[in-house]
């Protein structure tokens, strides 16, 4: 499903790589932790995944798709079968759950017929049923980040990438995110979660891979945060 | 819906930043106004040398002393010429008589010149206008004559006149332009800049590049259409007010302006005022939403 192969990224200006020789290996269905301190390319990861940084040298495929040779028009095709969640959600805050969540579905060409079906199912499915109708100041913090999560998910993609999703949320309400992720997990989808909170690995028993300054330190089938 | 989705986006999009949006529109319209008159005053010179020099006409005017027989040897040269299709003697009574009529509202200037002051001519029409030189060198040092006059001289001197119109009126459009297009390129970057969020959600979740970039270029089309409207607008009250009133004393002078011309020049406003602000509104957007 994803695979990285002696990926090395440097960013310009930067003294030492990002990401140093780094291959990993992630089949169907998989949940993954990338963990590590700030700073050791978690992120890029996460960026490259999406084709928004190129590797230097190295290869990535996701989906089957080499997107180190993407060309970016067809960047936009591509990021339809990725979902995305991040610590600070990216609602749109003058639209409602249920619009936020049918935006997505309609800016990639989604009639509203078939947002009016999908949208209420999914956000039943992240828990929000009979919330639709709030906007983003409305509800609470593991609550938006549930509207994220369902915007994320609403077109049943076949990864989705969450990118430090509980760093802004209390232990209690991290955990019932972390539910929800395990749940869309079980339904068949990838999902890459980058985090530093100890806790939440701890307790889910994934694949825990930890990068440190640009490179694997341990892999690890069952892991804790160590 | 997603025709409905952009087109309403377009409408918020001129409607958020309405001062901008109008000092946008009021630029783009001036420029076009601009380029339409000085393509107005193109086609109406070429319309004009085509008149004039059809009617133009070469002086031989004589000295007050040349005998008959060198007159009559000029006149039969003339007639002979290949280069002339028609010669008409004026004698001096005609001078007189054209002098009068043409200075008839300075009666004192009538009144210093007796007839047999003004000198004999031979009023010369060519086959080809752009010929005068040839006729000039020719007959300037035959015998009794005093100066070969060609009125294209003069008339070249007025269209120059109308061609420095023309470029003035080039140059301001294109000075209009660059700020209408400096305008253009702030709007668009402030619409971009308030709709950042979801540009980056719709990037996120792979929304195809024209839809993201759509709104903003039809947003700056719609202001290049509008200030074609406008520019329409200032020529038809230029024609009406300036050209067809305040000036109207001298239209034998002008080749006239009609209607349709005036209105054939808004299709050409509106494709360049559309297409220039179209073209803006993309490379801005390459360079600020990197889309």
């Amino acid at each position: 499903m994803i695979q990285l192969e002696q990926v090395t990224k440097t960013y310009p200006k930067a003294s030492r790589p990002s990401l140093d020789n780094v291959s990993v290996s992630i089949d169907k269905g998989e949940f993954v932790f990338f963990i590590g301190p700030s700073g050791s390319g978690k992120s890029t990861i996460i960026k490259m995944l999406l084709h928004e940084v190129t590797p230097n040298k190295g290869r990535v495929v996701v989906n089957g798709k080499d997107v180190t040779s993407m060309r970016s028009w067809k960047r936009p095709h591509f990021r339809r079968s990725i979902g995305c969640v991040f610590q600070d959600f990216r609602l749109l805050p003058n639209r409602t759950a249920y619009e936020n969540v049918a935006f997505a579905l309609e800016v990639i060409g989604k009639t509203k017929a078939v947002a009016r079906r999908v949208v209420p199912e999914v956000l039943e499915l992240v828990g929000l049923g009979g919330k639709e109708h709030r906007y983003p100041h409305e509800l609470s913090g593991g609550e938006q980040q549930r509207v994220a999560v369902a915007r994320a998910f609403v077109n049943r993609p076949l990864i989705l990438l969450a990118d430090e999703p509980t760093g802004n949320l209390d232990p209690d309400t991290s955990i019932e995110i972390m539910r929800l992720l395990d749940r869309i997990n079980r339904t068949g989808t990838t999902v890459v979660m980058v985090t530093h909170d100890s806790n939440i690995v701890n307790q889910m028993r994934r694949r825990v891979i930890e990068i440190e300054s640009g490179r694997i330190v341990r892999d690890q089938a069952r892991g804790v945060y160590g | 819906m997603r025709m409905k989705y952009v087109l309403s986006e377009v409408l918020v999009g001129l409607w958020r930043n309405v001062t901008m949006t109008i000092a946008m529109i009021i630029t783009l319209g001036v420029s076009l106004t601009m380029l339409g008159a000085s393509g107005l005053i193109y086609t109406k010179v070429a319309d004009m040398k085509d008149l004039y020099f059809e009617n133009i006409q070469v002086s031989i005017f004589l000295k007050t002393d040349i005998s008959e027989e060198d007159r009559a040897a000029l006149g039969s040269r003339l007639e002979a010429d290949p280069l002339i299709s028609q010669v008409t003697f004026v004698n001096k009574d005609e001078a007189f008589q054209r002098f009068q009529e043409m200075f008839r509202d300075s009666p004192d200037l009538l009144s210093a010149v007796k007839a047999d002051q003004l000198p004999e001519s031979y009023r010369l029409n060519l086959v080809d206008p752009e010929q005068y030189k040839s006729i000039s060198e020719q007959y300037s040092s035959a015998a009794g004559v005093d100066q070969v006059v060609d009125q294209s001289q003069v008339l070249d001197k007025i269209f120059n006149l109308f061609t420095a119109g023309q470029n003035v009126a080039l140059a301001a459009a294109i000075a209009m332009a660059v700020a209408a297009l400096l305008l253009v390129a702030n709007t668009i970057q402030v619409a971009a800049y308030s709709k950042r969020r979801e540009v980056a959600v719709m990037k996120l979740v792979g929304a195809s590049n024209w839809f993201i970039q759509a709104p903003f270029v039809l947003e700056a089309v719609v202001a290049g259409l509008i200030g074609s409207v406008l520019g329409l607008g200032a020529l038809v009250a230029l024609k009406k007010f300036l050209f067809d009133d305040a000036l109207s004393a001298l239209q034998g002078l002008f080749a006239p302006v009609s209607w349709s011309e005036v209105l054939l020049t808004f299709p050409v406003m509106a494709g360049v005022g559309g297409l220039i602000s179209a073209v803006t509104a993309w490379v801005t957007l390459r360079f600020y939403l990197r889309v």
